[in-house]
């Protein structure tokens, strides 16, 4: 069974028939989940040889699954897998190599330390502790592999001194020496200069000469007419579609990517907004790339801050908290200036963040709940440093039960909470500071639904209660229904802010998508 | 999606609750481990009560003070290798001092800033400089001895004042000095990580340095702290341990560091931070004191003293790892 949940205009194209005895790859109907997050929900896909196949989608609908199914690094639920043809029992990412599969990662998986000419042979060689090592017919091996894709590199040069474009050849090359036939670029272009992805694109079209399927993972709708001849859209692990390329105009696309059921989502309820609490003017930080970001959020208010992975979110929040101080432009607080160079001088102003990493940064997983609860405002709860332990049960017992946290007792270490526990317990932290100010990085990221609608509840309270709250989030759904204004961040800078009414999620998902001239937005 | 309109409050249910004994399983066994030595001992040799239990204390006493120090360290995520070297400079100083005709008190309390000061050298490049502990304590574990062996050319300290050897008490006196002194400094840090925020900070660093730095803990500062406490313990146990012989050997503490490592360990710390009890660490030194005499009671040749410590150590950090697969 393959569910098709929403009521989208039919593909333009179906799996064409011109192609059909070229077939590379066929996927029908996969299914994946991981705990309860069912990750892909019979999501079809198929590759022939001499094309570029993009597949595109929303933060999180599925792209990286898929594409670590056709490595053979998950295992789908179910659904049918084909390889020239041939089902597919079982697969593990090194049958994978064998049958042909190469994924190149964004980031280059290169021994930095070895040579161009090692790296390739560490890819191509079968392993064998006592071989003896033929250096020449490395180094001419990796001179030719190195020809086949355009790239004037030294084999004996180290990977170290090579830039990121160059490394990404050298994986190409290797994959290509491995005998790859089919490529998975996964967002090969995302940190390349224009000329850097005219490069790239050539060696693409060559491949593709020589018969190479690719798939093409990108978040830059705009070269995908330049490279690719068809495109599939994934949208919450379902599959949309899949489209020949020319005939399909990006407008068509985004539409495709996002849309959704809104009602769904526990919307914020309007609270009285009372003056600007934080304002950043010409914010911006050299060591994270964020730069000239202008914002300000009022008291009662939620400013939503949406954008793809990568365009600068959360180092705009480590900014405002002063975890990477900002070195240009001023942050306000209640219309003063205030330097928020470390995280204690940001608590003490009344400033709090929850991050992102709930497990990693945001609780301390060994510590029970109550010293968990109170960490922030160890120093209020003690005198001369002896902590007040009634003082903190009571204040912890006074969270669990406002948030209603389940847990068995006050004593019960975090990490043994469930996910949407552990991300109250971490709200309740540092709602304890009393702040003025509330950023609250992926607030529902890996919840589950119930535990979801409950911290946006507990977030529209607190607006009600004139708390200022800047959320993060990679859901549009959740921006749209939480948000009284949207900032869209893209390329680390803020690119739009749309107000409730004006945002929708093409404008939104246009926005991030760095089309901010036709989505029109000023600033 | 359509599952978001159906709410299922009890797919939040948490975890049920680890039992006391899961979470302090490692103090609990080795507790039990040290109750069946002294069981065996009292049974076999009920002599061993009547000439040797108090005197392994005495000898343990110093240990259990740098293993204090050690459980913080630990606690924190760092290590402290050059504690033997430490251990060292410190005793040959309160023996140079005593001999300078100070009075004792004035003795011990140079001693111990003296350790301090040496500690706060470790805990100044680790926190101030961001360097790993392990390297930074191992080039001073060189330079603190060498310095030693350089100033000293490793002459022994004699001719000691009347009142340094225990105290100028007599030996069962002195002896019981020693013991009070340990156990009050015990109860104190026991205390203070369970009562005082600033234990806290310590466990908060330990498991996570970024998240405590986010909830306005300054984690440099709380390593820093922690090193030149440890600095103060070794030398109070520096004190402690020269005033039992008549003169200080400038070579004491070669590989006491390892000793103390292993109480820790034994006594139930995660080696990679966060996880410690002062408790744990009082019972993994008095299991591994006791192994040395209790051998002679049992007449088994005392070069298995070491490898008997090694099995013990293996045996708790096995324990560990099969209780973690078992999760």
């Amino acid at each position: 069974m393959c569910p098709r949940l929403y009521h989208f205009p039919a593909p333009v194209v179906k799996s064409d028939c011109r192609y059909d005895d070229r077939v590379l790859l066929k996927l029908t109907c996969i299914t994946k989940s991981f705990g309860g997050v069912q990750a892909l929900k019979g999501v079809s896909f198929d590759l022939q040889a001499g094309e570029v196949h993009a597949l595109i989608g929303e933060n999180g609908t599925g792209k990286s699954t898929l594409v670590k199914v056709i490595a053979g690094a998950e295992r789908p639920d179910s659904g049918s897998f084909e390889l020239g043809g041939k089902p597919v029992v079982e697969i593990n990412p090194a049958a994978a190599r064998a049958l042909g599969i190469a994924v190149i990662y964004q980031q280059p998986a290169l021994f930095p330390d070895l040579t161009v000419a090692e790296n390739i042979a560490l890819r191509l060689e079968t392993r064998g502790a006592w071989r003896t090592i033929g250096w020449k017919t490395r180094h001419q091996q990796a001179a030719e592999l190195l020809a086949r894709v355009g790239a004037a590199i030294s084999p004996g040069a180290h990977v170290r001194e090579l830039t990121m474009p160059q490394q990404q050849l050298v994986e190409i090359a290797a994959a290509l020496g491995a005998d790859a036939k089919i490529l998975v670029l996964d967002e090969p272009t995302a940190s390349l200069s224009e000329r850097e992805v005219e490069n790239l694109f050539r060696v693409i079209r060559a491949l593709r000469e020589q018969g190479v399927g690719m798939i093409y993972i990108s978040h830059r709708l705009e070269e995908l007419p330049r490279i690719a001849d068809r495109v599939t859209v994934l949208r919450d692990g379902t599959y949309v579609g899949t489209y020949a390329m020319p005939a399909i105009a990006r407008g068509e696309i985004i539409r495709l990517m996002v849309g959704r059921d809104l009602a769904a989502i526990f919307p914020k309820v309007a609270a009285a907004l009372g003056n600007v609490v934080l304002e950043a003017r010409n914010l911006g930080c050299r060591a994270s790339g964020v730069r000239d970001v202008c914002l300000s959020v009022r008291a009662g208010e939620i400013l939503g801050i949406a954008g793809l992975v990568g365009a600068g979110r959360t180092e705009l929040a480590r900014m405002l908290f002063g975890l990477t101080p900002a070195d240009a432009g001023e942050i306000l607080l209640k219309g003063r200036r205030v330097v928020m160079d470390s995280p204690a001088r940001a608590a003490a102003l009344g400033i709090a963040y929850v991050p992102e990493d709930r497990r990693g940064h945001g609780v301390i997983l060994e510590m029970p709940v109550d010293a968990n609860a109170t960490l922030a405002i160890l120093r209020q709860i003690s005198r001369r440093g002896f902590i007040n332990f009634s003082r903190e049960r009571e204040i912890a017992g006074a969270y669990v039960r406002r948030f209603d946290i389940k847990t068995p007792s006050l004593d019960t270490p975090v990490g043994n909470l469930s996910g949407g526990n552990q991300q109250k317990v971490a709200l309740a932290r540092w709602l304890a500071t009393e702040p003025c100010a509330i950023i609250l990085d992926e607030p529902t990221q890996g919840v589950d639904v119930g535990a979801k609608s409950e911290i946006h509840r507990l977030m529209s309270e607190l607006a009600g209660h004139g708390l200022a709250i800047i959320m993060i989030s990679s859901e549009l759904p959740e921006v749209l229904g939480m948000s009284d204004r949207i900032a869209v961040m893209h390329d680390r800078r803020i690119v739009g802010v749309l107000s409730r009414e004006q945002a929708t999620q093409e404008r939104v998902m246009e926005l991030a998508l760095g089309h901010a001239a036709e989505a029109g937005a000023a600033i | 999606m359509t599952a978001l309109a159906h709410p299922n409050p009890s797919a939040a249910a948490p975890a049920p609750s680890r039992s006391s004994f899961s979470r302090y399983g490692r103090e609990i066994s080795v507790a039990i481990a040290y109750v069946l030595l002294l069981a065996c001992l009292a049974i076999r040799t009920p002599q061993f009560f009547r000439h040797q239990f108090f005197t392994t204390w005495v000898d343990a006493a110093p240990i259990l003070l740098a293993a204090i120090g050690m459980t913080l360290v630990i606690l924190a995520r760092q290590i402290d290798i050059s504690i033997g070297s430490m251990f060292a400079v410190c005793a040959v100083l309160s023996g140079l001092l005593a001999k300078a005709g100070l009075p004792m008190p004035c003795v011990a309390l140079l001693t111990v800033l003296a350790g301090a000061a040496l500690g706060a050298i470790n805990g100044g490049l680790i926190a101030g400089l961001g360097l790993p502990s392990i390297v930074v304590t191992l080039a001073t574990l060189v330079v603190f001895r060498q310095s030693l062996m350089w100033v000293r050319q490793g002459q022994f300290v004699n001719d000691l004042p009347h009142g340094f050897q225990w105290f100028g008490l007599s030996q069962r006196a002195g002896e019981w000095m020693l013991l009070a002194i340990s156990g009050v400094v015990f109860t104190v840090f026991a205390w203070a990580m369970r009562w005082l925020s600033a234990g806290r900070m310590v466990y908060a660093v330990g498991s996570s340095p970024e998240a405590a730095r986010l909830a306005g803990i300054r984690p440099r500062r709380v390593v820093f702290a922690v090193f030149m406490l440890m600095g103060a313990l070794v030398g109070l146990a520096a004190l402690l341990n020269a005033v039992r012989s008549p003169d200080v050997d400038p070579k004491i503490g070669t590989g006491w560091e390892l000793t103390v490592i292993a109480a820790v360990v034994v006594g139930g710390a995660a080696i990679t931070g966060g996880r410690a009890t002062l408790l744990g660490t009082f019972i993994g030194v008095a299991l591994l004191a006791t192994i040395a005499p209790a051998l002679v009671f049992f007449n088994v040749p005392s070069q298995w003293e070491k490898a008997i410590q090694g099995l013990i150590i293996l045996a708790a950090v096995a324990t560990d790892g099969l209780r973690r697969r078992g999760n």
